[in-house]
Protein backbone atom coordinates (compact mmCIF):
# COMPACT_ATOMS: atom_id res chain seq x y z
CA UNK A 1 0.00 0.00 0.00
CA UNK A 2 3.09 2.33 0.91
CA UNK A 3 4.36 1.58 -1.91
CA UNK A 4 1.53 3.00 -4.20
CA UNK A 5 2.55 6.37 -2.08
CA UNK A 6 3.84 8.82 -4.79
CA UNK A 7 5.91 10.24 -1.71
CA UNK A 8 7.94 6.87 -1.07
CA UNK A 9 8.93 7.16 -4.30
CA UNK A 10 9.98 10.66 -3.92
CA UNK A 11 12.17 9.93 -0.95
CA UNK A 12 13.47 6.76 -2.83
CA UNK A 13 14.55 9.28 -5.72
CA UNK A 14 16.17 11.81 -3.61
CA UNK A 15 18.44 8.94 -1.42
CA UNK A 16 19.10 7.24 -5.03
CA UNK A 17 20.20 10.95 -6.66
CA UNK A 18 22.61 11.49 -3.32
CA UNK A 19 24.29 8.11 -3.38
CA UNK A 20 24.83 8.30 -7.14
CA UNK A 21 25.83 11.56 -8.09
CA UNK A 22 29.38 11.81 -6.31
CA UNK A 23 31.38 9.46 -8.12
CA UNK A 24 34.97 8.48 -8.03
CA UNK A 25 37.03 11.55 -8.05
CA UNK A 26 33.77 14.72 -7.50
CA UNK A 27 35.26 15.19 -3.67
CA UNK A 28 33.98 18.61 -4.02
CA UNK A 29 30.63 18.24 -5.03
CA UNK A 30 30.16 14.93 -2.09
CA UNK A 31 31.09 17.57 0.67
CA UNK A 32 28.21 19.86 -0.64
CA UNK A 33 25.89 16.90 -0.70
CA UNK A 34 27.14 15.93 2.42
CA UNK A 35 25.87 19.01 3.89
CA UNK A 36 22.78 18.87 2.41
CA UNK A 37 22.40 15.29 3.92
CA UNK A 38 22.91 17.24 7.17
CA UNK A 39 20.56 20.21 7.07
CA UNK A 40 17.68 18.16 5.66
CA UNK A 41 17.94 15.56 8.43
CA UNK A 42 18.31 18.12 11.04
CA UNK A 43 15.63 20.58 9.67
CA UNK A 44 13.10 16.95 9.24
CA UNK A 45 13.50 16.39 12.45
CA UNK A 46 13.19 19.89 13.74
CA UNK A 47 9.98 19.86 11.94
CA UNK A 48 8.14 17.44 13.77
CA UNK A 49 8.12 19.72 16.60
CA UNK A 50 8.15 23.05 14.74
CA UNK A 51 5.74 22.37 11.74
CA UNK A 52 3.50 19.34 13.38
CA UNK A 53 3.53 20.33 17.12
CA UNK A 54 3.85 24.18 16.53
CA UNK A 55 6.84 24.17 19.28
CA UNK A 56 9.78 26.67 18.16
CA UNK A 57 12.80 24.61 18.94
CA UNK A 58 16.13 27.31 18.97
CA UNK A 59 18.28 24.81 20.74
CA UNK A 60 17.49 21.78 18.50
CA UNK A 61 21.72 21.77 17.72
CA UNK A 62 22.08 20.14 21.14
CA UNK A 63 21.05 16.82 19.89
CA UNK A 64 24.02 16.88 17.33
CA UNK A 65 26.29 18.13 19.28
CA UNK A 66 25.22 15.99 21.98
CA UNK A 67 25.17 12.92 19.41
CA UNK A 68 28.53 14.06 18.55
CA UNK A 69 30.49 14.24 21.81
CA UNK A 70 28.78 10.48 22.83
CA UNK A 71 29.82 8.92 19.60
CA UNK A 72 33.55 10.17 19.65
CA UNK A 73 33.74 9.34 22.97
CA UNK A 74 32.53 5.73 22.66
CA UNK A 75 34.54 5.19 19.59
CA UNK A 76 37.90 7.23 20.85
CA UNK A 77 37.98 5.94 24.96
CA UNK A 78 35.88 2.78 24.84
CA UNK A 79 36.73 1.66 21.31
CA UNK A 80 33.35 0.70 19.99
CA UNK A 81 32.66 0.44 16.55
CA UNK A 82 31.31 3.21 14.19
CA UNK A 83 27.92 1.97 13.72
CA UNK A 84 26.92 0.90 17.59
CA UNK A 85 28.73 4.07 18.79
CA UNK A 86 26.34 6.35 16.86
CA UNK A 87 23.32 4.04 17.14
CA UNK A 88 23.77 4.15 21.17
CA UNK A 89 24.29 7.84 20.86
CA UNK A 90 21.05 8.03 19.38
CA UNK A 91 19.19 6.43 21.88
CA UNK A 92 21.32 8.18 24.98
CA UNK A 93 20.43 11.48 23.48
CA UNK A 94 16.54 10.62 22.92
CA UNK A 95 16.24 9.19 26.33
CA UNK A 96 17.90 12.75 27.92
CA UNK A 97 15.52 14.53 25.59
CA UNK A 98 12.14 12.58 27.07
CA UNK A 99 13.27 13.52 30.60
CA UNK A 100 14.42 17.08 29.39
CA UNK A 101 10.91 17.27 27.41
CA UNK A 102 8.51 16.15 30.63
CA UNK A 103 10.66 19.20 32.28
CA UNK A 104 10.52 22.56 29.42
CA UNK A 105 7.22 21.08 27.27
CA UNK A 106 5.15 22.29 29.97
CA UNK A 107 6.19 25.61 28.57
CA UNK A 108 4.74 27.16 25.53
CA UNK A 109 5.29 30.18 22.89
CA UNK A 110 8.37 32.35 23.68
CA UNK A 111 9.14 30.54 26.61
CA UNK A 112 9.27 26.86 25.36
CA UNK A 113 11.63 29.07 22.52
CA UNK A 114 13.89 30.36 25.21
CA UNK A 115 13.94 27.00 27.33
CA UNK A 116 15.48 24.94 23.88
CA UNK A 117 18.30 28.10 24.16
CA UNK A 118 18.57 27.07 27.67
CA UNK A 119 18.59 23.49 27.37
CA UNK A 120 21.64 23.99 24.54
CA UNK A 121 23.75 26.78 26.65
CA UNK A 122 23.64 24.48 29.62
CA UNK A 123 24.47 21.01 28.23
CA UNK A 124 27.40 23.37 26.43
CA UNK A 125 28.64 24.58 29.93
CA UNK A 126 28.84 20.82 31.06
CA UNK A 127 30.32 19.43 28.53
CA UNK A 128 33.30 22.48 28.78
CA UNK A 129 33.78 21.69 32.12
CA UNK A 130 33.64 17.92 31.81
CA UNK A 131 37.26 16.38 32.30
CA UNK A 132 36.41 13.00 30.36
CA UNK A 133 35.27 14.53 27.16
CA UNK A 134 37.88 17.29 27.15
CA UNK A 135 36.68 20.05 28.90
CA UNK A 136 36.90 23.01 26.44
CA UNK A 137 39.33 21.84 24.59
CA UNK A 138 37.53 18.93 22.68
CA UNK A 139 38.66 14.91 21.82
CA UNK A 140 40.50 14.37 19.13
CA UNK A 141 40.31 11.12 17.58
CA UNK A 142 43.31 9.23 16.63
CA UNK A 143 43.41 8.70 12.71
CA UNK A 144 44.06 4.79 13.17
CA UNK A 145 40.28 4.50 13.92
CA UNK A 146 39.65 5.15 10.31
CA UNK A 147 41.59 1.95 9.57
CA UNK A 148 38.35 -0.66 10.30
CA UNK A 149 36.66 1.72 7.75
CA UNK A 150 39.61 0.94 4.96
CA UNK A 151 41.29 4.05 5.60
CA UNK A 152 40.66 7.82 5.75
CA UNK A 153 39.36 8.01 1.75
CA UNK A 154 37.28 5.23 1.78
CA UNK A 155 35.68 6.10 5.37
CA UNK A 156 34.71 9.34 4.08
CA UNK A 157 32.97 8.04 1.73
CA UNK A 158 31.30 5.05 4.01
CA UNK A 159 29.70 8.41 6.16
CA UNK A 160 28.56 9.76 3.30
CA UNK A 161 26.66 6.58 2.97
CA UNK A 162 25.49 6.84 6.12
CA UNK A 163 24.48 10.35 6.44
CA UNK A 164 22.63 10.01 3.34
CA UNK A 165 20.68 6.84 4.99
CA UNK A 166 20.05 8.84 8.04
CA UNK A 167 18.56 11.65 5.90
CA UNK A 168 16.22 9.38 4.05
CA UNK A 169 14.93 7.74 7.23
CA UNK A 170 14.60 11.15 8.41
CA UNK A 171 12.36 12.02 5.56
CA UNK A 172 10.53 8.74 6.47
CA UNK A 173 9.84 8.96 9.66
CA UNK A 174 8.65 12.34 8.71
CA UNK A 175 6.01 11.34 6.05
CA UNK A 176 4.96 8.13 8.88
CA UNK A 177 4.42 10.46 11.63
CA UNK A 178 2.19 12.69 9.54
CA UNK A 179 0.27 9.96 8.21
CA UNK A 180 -0.63 8.29 11.40
CA UNK A 181 -2.91 8.64 14.73
CA UNK A 182 0.32 10.17 16.22
CA UNK A 183 0.67 12.60 13.79
CA UNK A 184 -2.50 13.54 13.59
CA UNK A 185 -2.47 14.28 17.37
CA UNK A 186 0.63 16.28 17.14
CA UNK A 187 -0.96 18.41 14.49
CA UNK A 188 -3.45 18.84 16.48
CA UNK A 189 -1.64 20.57 19.06
CA UNK A 190 0.05 22.31 16.61
CA UNK A 191 -2.98 24.17 15.28
CA UNK A 192 -5.07 24.91 19.54
CA UNK A 193 -3.29 22.78 22.06
CA UNK A 194 -6.05 23.22 24.92
CA UNK A 195 -8.74 22.16 22.28
CA UNK A 196 -6.75 18.86 21.03
CA UNK A 197 -6.23 18.29 24.53
CA UNK A 198 -10.44 18.73 25.75
CA UNK A 199 -10.66 16.27 22.59
CA UNK A 200 -8.45 13.54 24.42
CA UNK A 201 -5.29 14.34 22.61
CA UNK A 202 -2.80 13.36 25.41
CA UNK A 203 -0.77 16.51 24.67
CA UNK A 204 2.13 16.10 27.33
CA UNK A 205 3.12 12.50 26.41
CA UNK A 206 2.53 13.53 23.03
CA UNK A 207 4.84 16.67 22.76
CA UNK A 208 7.34 14.60 25.29
CA UNK A 209 7.26 11.78 22.46
CA UNK A 210 7.62 14.18 19.26
CA UNK A 211 10.48 15.84 21.14
CA UNK A 212 12.73 12.95 21.83
CA UNK A 213 11.82 11.37 18.45
CA UNK A 214 13.54 14.39 16.92
CA UNK A 215 16.51 14.03 19.00
CA UNK A 216 17.28 10.66 17.46
CA UNK A 217 18.17 10.66 14.03
CA UNK A 218 20.34 14.43 14.38
CA UNK A 219 22.31 12.50 17.41
CA UNK A 220 23.46 9.68 14.89
CA UNK A 221 24.07 12.62 11.86
CA UNK A 222 26.13 14.69 14.89
CA UNK A 223 27.79 11.59 15.79
CA UNK A 224 29.38 10.25 12.02
CA UNK A 225 29.82 14.38 11.13
CA UNK A 226 32.15 14.52 14.11
CA UNK A 227 33.52 11.27 13.63
CA UNK A 228 34.15 12.35 9.90
CA UNK A 229 36.35 15.45 11.21
CA UNK A 230 37.69 13.35 14.18
CA UNK A 231 37.48 16.10 16.27
CA UNK A 232 34.81 17.77 18.33
CA UNK A 233 34.85 20.47 20.49
CA UNK A 234 31.97 22.45 22.78
CA UNK A 235 31.78 25.81 20.60
CA UNK A 236 31.79 23.59 17.15
CA UNK A 237 29.17 20.63 19.14
CA UNK A 238 26.40 23.25 20.17
CA UNK A 239 26.74 26.41 17.82
CA UNK A 240 23.30 27.83 17.63
CA UNK A 241 23.86 29.26 14.25
CA UNK A 242 23.13 25.84 12.89
CA UNK A 243 20.22 25.92 14.84
CA UNK A 244 18.81 28.67 13.54
CA UNK A 245 19.68 28.31 10.01
CA UNK A 246 17.80 24.57 10.62
CA UNK A 247 14.84 26.45 11.83
CA UNK A 248 15.43 28.84 8.30
CA UNK A 249 15.48 25.77 6.43
CA UNK A 250 12.01 24.80 7.62
CA UNK A 251 10.65 28.18 7.35
CA UNK A 252 11.74 28.40 4.06
CA UNK A 253 10.64 24.69 2.90
CA UNK A 254 7.16 25.06 4.78
CA UNK A 255 6.93 24.06 8.26
CA UNK A 256 4.69 21.47 8.81
CA UNK A 257 4.79 19.87 5.23
CA UNK A 258 6.92 16.58 4.71
CA UNK A 259 8.78 17.56 1.02
CA UNK A 260 9.36 21.43 2.49
CA UNK A 261 12.57 20.85 4.94
CA UNK A 262 14.32 18.92 2.45
CA UNK A 263 13.46 22.02 -0.61
CA UNK A 264 14.70 24.39 1.73
CA UNK A 265 17.82 22.64 3.10
CA UNK A 266 18.98 21.92 -0.81
CA UNK A 267 17.79 25.39 -1.42
CA UNK A 268 19.82 27.00 1.67
CA UNK A 269 22.76 24.78 0.95
CA UNK A 270 23.16 26.11 -2.64
CA UNK A 271 22.62 29.95 -1.17
CA UNK A 272 25.13 29.40 1.14
CA UNK A 273 27.72 27.89 -1.33
CA UNK A 274 27.15 30.79 -3.70
CA UNK A 275 27.32 33.14 -0.83
CA UNK A 276 30.76 31.38 0.78
CA UNK A 277 32.69 31.74 -2.71
CA UNK A 278 31.38 34.95 -3.80
CA UNK A 279 33.51 37.96 -3.45
CA UNK A 280 30.90 40.56 -2.59
CA UNK A 281 29.42 38.11 0.04
CA UNK A 282 31.46 36.75 1.88
CA UNK A 283 30.99 35.47 5.59
CA UNK A 284 27.76 37.15 5.16
CA UNK A 285 25.25 33.70 4.84
CA UNK A 286 23.79 34.77 8.14
CA UNK A 287 22.72 37.82 7.48
CA UNK A 288 21.08 36.68 4.30
CA UNK A 289 19.74 33.92 6.46
CA UNK A 290 18.18 36.24 8.99
CA UNK A 291 16.70 38.74 5.97
CA UNK A 292 15.34 35.41 4.52
CA UNK A 293 13.74 34.12 7.75
CA UNK A 294 11.87 37.81 8.52
CA UNK A 295 10.60 37.62 4.60
CA UNK A 296 9.29 34.57 5.41
CA UNK A 297 7.50 35.19 8.43
CA UNK A 298 6.15 38.31 7.37
CA UNK A 299 5.17 37.32 3.67
CA UNK A 300 4.96 33.29 3.35
CA UNK A 301 4.80 31.75 6.99
CA UNK A 302 3.82 28.87 4.76
CA UNK A 303 6.75 28.55 2.90
CA UNK A 304 7.38 28.02 -1.03
CA UNK A 305 5.48 24.16 -0.49
CA UNK A 306 2.84 26.16 1.39
CA UNK A 307 2.62 28.45 -1.38
CA UNK A 308 2.62 25.53 -4.10
CA UNK A 309 0.23 23.28 -2.49
CA UNK A 310 -2.46 26.84 -1.87
CA UNK A 311 -1.64 27.25 -5.80
CA UNK A 312 -1.94 23.87 -6.88
CA UNK A 313 -3.97 22.01 -4.07
CA UNK A 314 -4.09 18.36 -6.13
CA UNK A 315 -0.50 18.63 -5.48
CA UNK A 316 -1.21 18.21 -1.62
CA UNK A 317 -3.19 15.62 -1.90
CA UNK A 318 -0.45 13.81 -3.85
CA UNK A 319 2.72 14.64 -2.08
CA UNK A 320 1.86 14.74 1.62
CA UNK B 1 -32.07 6.60 36.76
CA UNK B 2 -29.20 5.58 37.27
CA UNK B 3 -26.25 8.59 37.78
CA UNK B 4 -24.00 9.27 34.58
CA UNK B 5 -22.27 12.04 36.26
CA UNK B 6 -22.26 13.07 39.59
CA UNK B 7 -21.08 16.64 40.66
CA UNK B 8 -21.17 16.83 44.44
CA UNK B 9 -20.34 19.86 46.64
CA UNK B 10 -18.31 21.16 43.67
CA UNK B 11 -16.61 24.80 44.47
CA UNK B 12 -14.29 27.20 42.89
CA UNK B 13 -12.47 30.60 43.50
CA UNK B 14 -10.93 33.46 41.30
CA UNK B 15 -8.98 35.31 43.64
CA UNK B 16 -11.97 37.25 45.35
CA UNK B 17 -14.50 35.75 43.55
CA UNK B 18 -16.47 32.82 44.30
CA UNK B 19 -17.02 31.66 40.84
CA UNK B 20 -18.92 28.34 42.09
CA UNK B 21 -20.16 27.29 45.52
CA UNK B 22 -21.60 24.04 46.87
CA UNK B 23 -22.71 22.77 43.83
CA UNK B 24 -24.33 19.64 43.49
CA UNK B 25 -26.61 18.03 41.01
CA UNK B 26 -26.64 14.46 38.74
CA UNK B 27 -27.21 13.69 34.92
CA UNK B 28 -29.09 10.76 34.20
CA UNK B 29 -28.16 7.61 31.61
CA UNK B 30 -29.77 9.28 28.27
CA UNK B 31 -31.33 12.58 30.02
CA UNK B 32 -30.99 16.22 28.60
CA UNK B 33 -30.38 18.51 31.97
CA UNK B 34 -29.96 22.09 31.00
CA UNK B 35 -27.55 24.70 32.55
CA UNK B 36 -29.35 28.21 33.07
CA UNK B 37 -28.39 31.35 34.82
CA UNK B 38 -27.53 34.84 33.84
CA UNK B 39 -24.16 35.84 32.47
CA UNK B 40 -21.51 35.35 34.67
CA UNK B 41 -23.39 32.95 37.09
CA UNK B 42 -20.69 30.33 36.66
CA UNK B 43 -22.09 28.04 33.93
CA UNK B 44 -19.09 28.00 31.81
CA UNK B 45 -17.12 27.14 34.63
CA UNK B 46 -18.63 24.07 36.00
CA UNK B 47 -18.23 22.61 32.76
CA UNK B 48 -14.61 23.58 33.31
CA UNK B 49 -14.58 21.72 36.17
CA UNK B 50 -16.04 18.72 35.18
CA UNK B 51 -13.81 18.36 32.40
CA UNK B 52 -11.18 19.06 33.95
CA UNK B 53 -9.78 22.62 32.56
CA UNK B 54 -9.86 23.87 35.81
CA UNK B 55 -8.85 22.21 39.15
CA UNK B 56 -11.87 22.58 41.70
CA UNK B 57 -10.78 23.94 45.36
CA UNK B 58 -13.30 21.82 46.55
CA UNK B 59 -16.28 18.52 46.11
CA UNK B 60 -15.87 15.73 43.87
CA UNK B 61 -16.84 15.03 40.21
CA UNK B 62 -17.50 11.52 39.57
CA UNK B 63 -18.27 10.08 35.63
CA UNK B 64 -19.26 6.22 35.52
CA UNK B 65 -18.66 5.59 38.94
CA UNK B 66 -15.24 6.66 38.80
CA UNK B 67 -13.77 9.76 40.58
CA UNK B 68 -12.58 12.43 38.08
CA UNK B 69 -12.20 15.40 40.28
CA UNK B 70 -9.07 17.60 38.75
CA UNK B 71 -8.04 14.75 35.84
CA UNK B 72 -6.25 16.14 33.14
CA UNK B 73 -9.21 16.95 30.06
CA UNK B 74 -7.54 14.06 28.00
CA UNK B 75 -7.73 11.71 30.43
CA UNK B 76 -11.77 12.73 30.96
CA UNK B 77 -12.52 12.94 26.94
CA UNK B 78 -11.19 9.41 26.98
CA UNK B 79 -13.66 8.12 29.82
CA UNK B 80 -16.63 9.19 26.71
CA UNK B 81 -17.06 12.58 28.38
CA UNK B 82 -17.24 14.76 25.53
CA UNK B 83 -17.60 18.88 25.65
CA UNK B 84 -17.99 22.09 22.95
CA UNK B 85 -17.00 25.26 23.79
CA UNK B 86 -18.82 28.78 23.93
CA UNK B 87 -16.72 29.71 21.55
CA UNK B 88 -15.47 27.86 18.79
CA UNK B 89 -11.95 26.03 18.72
CA UNK B 90 -11.77 24.64 15.33
CA UNK B 91 -8.41 23.35 14.07
CA UNK B 92 -8.56 25.79 11.62
CA UNK B 93 -5.67 24.50 9.17
CA UNK B 94 -7.47 21.05 8.97
CA UNK B 95 -10.23 20.10 7.08
CA UNK B 96 -13.60 19.23 8.40
CA UNK B 97 -13.30 15.55 8.31
CA UNK B 98 -9.87 15.69 10.05
CA UNK B 99 -11.25 17.72 12.82
CA UNK B 100 -13.18 15.01 13.17
CA UNK B 101 -11.00 12.24 12.77
CA UNK B 102 -9.28 14.22 15.83
CA UNK B 103 -12.43 13.74 18.06
CA UNK B 104 -12.82 10.34 16.73
CA UNK B 105 -9.04 8.55 17.34
CA UNK B 106 -8.83 10.07 20.51
CA UNK B 107 -12.56 9.49 22.23
CA UNK B 108 -13.96 6.62 24.36
CA UNK B 109 -13.22 4.22 21.78
CA UNK B 110 -9.37 4.71 21.31
CA UNK B 111 -9.94 4.06 17.32
CA UNK B 112 -7.48 3.35 14.68
CA UNK B 113 -7.21 6.18 12.61
CA UNK B 114 -8.95 4.58 9.23
CA UNK B 115 -11.96 3.13 11.78
CA UNK B 116 -11.85 7.20 12.97
CA UNK B 117 -12.24 8.22 9.90
CA UNK B 118 -15.60 6.18 9.24
CA UNK B 119 -16.86 7.79 12.84
CA UNK B 120 -15.65 11.04 11.70
CA UNK B 121 -17.75 10.55 8.43
CA UNK B 122 -20.80 9.45 10.42
CA UNK B 123 -20.63 12.33 12.36
CA UNK B 124 -20.34 14.88 9.98
CA UNK B 125 -23.08 13.77 8.25
CA UNK B 126 -24.89 13.83 11.69
CA UNK B 127 -24.82 17.17 11.89
CA UNK B 128 -25.14 17.95 8.19
CA UNK B 129 -21.49 18.60 7.17
CA UNK B 130 -20.82 15.76 4.86
CA UNK B 131 -20.70 17.82 1.64
CA UNK B 132 -17.91 19.96 3.44
CA UNK B 133 -15.62 16.98 4.35
CA UNK B 134 -12.72 18.43 2.49
CA UNK B 135 -13.06 22.15 3.72
CA UNK B 136 -11.13 23.33 5.42
CA UNK B 137 -12.55 24.32 8.98
CA UNK B 138 -11.50 28.20 8.55
CA UNK B 139 -13.83 28.68 5.56
CA UNK B 140 -16.99 27.17 7.40
CA UNK B 141 -19.85 30.26 8.23
CA UNK B 142 -20.08 30.51 11.79
CA UNK B 143 -22.94 28.59 12.21
CA UNK B 144 -20.80 25.35 10.31
CA UNK B 145 -17.88 25.89 12.93
CA UNK B 146 -21.06 25.30 15.86
CA UNK B 147 -22.00 22.05 13.80
CA UNK B 148 -17.82 21.09 13.24
CA UNK B 149 -17.62 21.66 16.92
CA UNK B 150 -20.31 19.69 17.89
CA UNK B 151 -19.14 17.15 15.05
CA UNK B 152 -15.99 16.80 16.69
CA UNK B 153 -17.21 15.99 19.92
CA UNK B 154 -20.14 13.55 18.63
CA UNK B 155 -17.30 11.77 16.79
CA UNK B 156 -15.60 10.61 20.00
CA UNK B 157 -18.64 8.67 20.21
CA UNK B 158 -19.25 10.06 24.17
CA UNK B 159 -21.47 8.61 26.70
CA UNK B 160 -22.20 12.56 28.31
CA UNK B 161 -22.46 15.72 25.91
CA UNK B 162 -21.36 18.88 27.39
CA UNK B 163 -22.97 21.55 25.25
CA UNK B 164 -22.03 25.26 25.63
CA UNK B 165 -24.58 27.55 23.85
CA UNK B 166 -24.68 25.48 20.64
CA UNK B 167 -27.53 27.80 19.54
CA UNK B 168 -25.78 31.41 20.43
CA UNK B 169 -24.83 33.08 17.19
CA UNK B 170 -27.35 31.30 14.73
CA UNK B 171 -30.00 32.61 12.89
CA UNK B 172 -33.92 30.83 13.66
CA UNK B 173 -33.73 28.45 10.56
CA UNK B 174 -30.38 27.20 11.63
CA UNK B 175 -31.80 26.86 15.43
CA UNK B 176 -34.41 24.74 14.07
CA UNK B 177 -31.89 22.72 12.70
CA UNK B 178 -29.64 22.00 15.31
CA UNK B 179 -32.38 21.50 17.48
CA UNK B 180 -33.30 18.52 15.35
CA UNK B 181 -29.70 17.14 15.60
CA UNK B 182 -29.84 17.52 19.44
CA UNK B 183 -33.17 15.25 19.36
CA UNK B 184 -31.52 12.98 17.13
CA UNK B 185 -28.19 13.02 19.39
CA UNK B 186 -30.33 12.23 22.19
CA UNK B 187 -31.97 9.16 20.25
CA UNK B 188 -29.16 7.71 20.63
CA UNK B 189 -28.73 7.50 23.89
CA UNK B 190 -26.27 10.08 24.60
CA UNK B 191 -26.90 11.76 27.79
CA UNK B 192 -26.39 15.88 26.70
CA UNK B 193 -25.96 18.92 29.50
CA UNK B 194 -26.32 22.07 28.17
CA UNK B 195 -25.68 25.94 28.56
CA UNK B 196 -27.96 27.94 26.69
CA UNK B 197 -29.34 31.27 26.44
CA UNK B 198 -32.34 30.05 24.74
CA UNK B 199 -35.07 29.73 26.69
CA UNK B 200 -37.68 27.96 24.59
CA UNK B 201 -35.17 25.67 22.97
CA UNK B 202 -34.00 24.86 26.12
CA UNK B 203 -37.17 24.49 28.06
CA UNK B 204 -38.52 22.27 25.52
CA UNK B 205 -35.36 20.04 25.11
CA UNK B 206 -34.31 19.08 28.86
CA UNK B 207 -35.77 16.59 31.04
CA UNK B 208 -34.48 18.84 33.63
CA UNK B 209 -33.30 22.24 34.58
CA UNK B 210 -30.38 23.57 37.26
CA UNK B 211 -30.22 27.36 37.32
CA UNK B 212 -27.24 29.02 38.71
CA UNK B 213 -26.80 32.21 39.99
CA UNK B 214 -23.37 33.64 41.25
CA UNK B 215 -21.92 30.27 41.15
CA UNK B 216 -25.04 28.82 43.36
CA UNK B 217 -27.68 26.80 42.63
CA UNK B 218 -31.24 28.42 42.64
CA UNK B 219 -33.58 25.83 41.55
CA UNK B 220 -33.89 22.43 40.29
CA UNK B 221 -36.38 20.82 38.90
CA UNK B 222 -38.69 19.82 35.32
CA UNK B 223 -38.80 23.09 33.06
CA UNK B 224 -42.33 23.82 34.14
CA UNK B 225 -41.85 23.52 37.51
CA UNK B 226 -38.21 25.44 37.39
CA UNK B 227 -40.64 28.39 35.16
CA UNK B 228 -42.91 29.02 38.09
CA UNK B 229 -39.97 29.20 40.92
CA UNK B 230 -40.61 32.81 42.34
CA UNK B 231 -36.62 32.81 42.88
CA UNK B 232 -35.61 32.01 39.45
CA UNK B 233 -38.21 34.90 38.57
CA UNK B 234 -36.86 37.24 40.65
CA UNK B 235 -32.92 36.12 39.64
CA UNK B 236 -34.32 37.27 35.71
CA UNK B 237 -36.15 40.27 36.45
CA UNK B 238 -35.83 42.19 34.15
CA UNK B 239 -35.33 39.67 31.72
CA UNK B 240 -38.79 38.95 30.60
CA UNK B 241 -37.83 36.49 28.21
CA UNK B 242 -37.64 34.10 31.14
CA UNK B 243 -41.35 34.19 31.95
CA UNK B 244 -42.50 34.67 28.45
CA UNK B 245 -40.69 31.65 27.13
CA UNK B 246 -38.89 34.06 25.02
CA UNK B 247 -35.40 34.61 24.24
CA UNK B 248 -33.63 37.33 26.45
Amino acid sequence: MILRRPFFWLIALTIAVFAAAPRGADVELRESLLLAAVYITLASNLNLMLGYAGYVNFGSIVFFGLGGYFCVYFMGTLGWGLVPAALVAGVAVSAAALVFGWGILRLRGVHFALATIGVNEGVMAFVTNFQPWGGSTGIYLSPELFQPLGGPRQALWIIYYLLVGIMGISLYLSYFVKRSKFGLGLLSIGQNEDAAAVLGVPTPRYKALAYSASAFLPAIAGGLYFFKGAFIQPADAFDLTLSTEAIVITMLGGQGTIVGPALGAYLYEELRGWLLTSETFANFQLVVAGVLLLLIVQFAPDGLMGFFYRRWPRLRRLLE
Amino acid sequence: MNALLEVDDLGKRFGGLQAVAALSFTVGEGEILGLIGPNGAGKSTVFNLINGVFTPDGGRVAFRGSDITGQAPYRVARLGLARTHQIVQPFAGMTVLENCTVGACFGREDLSLARAREAAREAAGLVGLENRLQAPALELTIAGKKRLELARALAARPALLMLDEVLAGLNPTEIAHMIGILRAIRGRGVAILMIEHLMQAIMSLSDRIVVLNSGRKLSEGPPAQVARDPAVIEAYLGDPGMVQGRAP
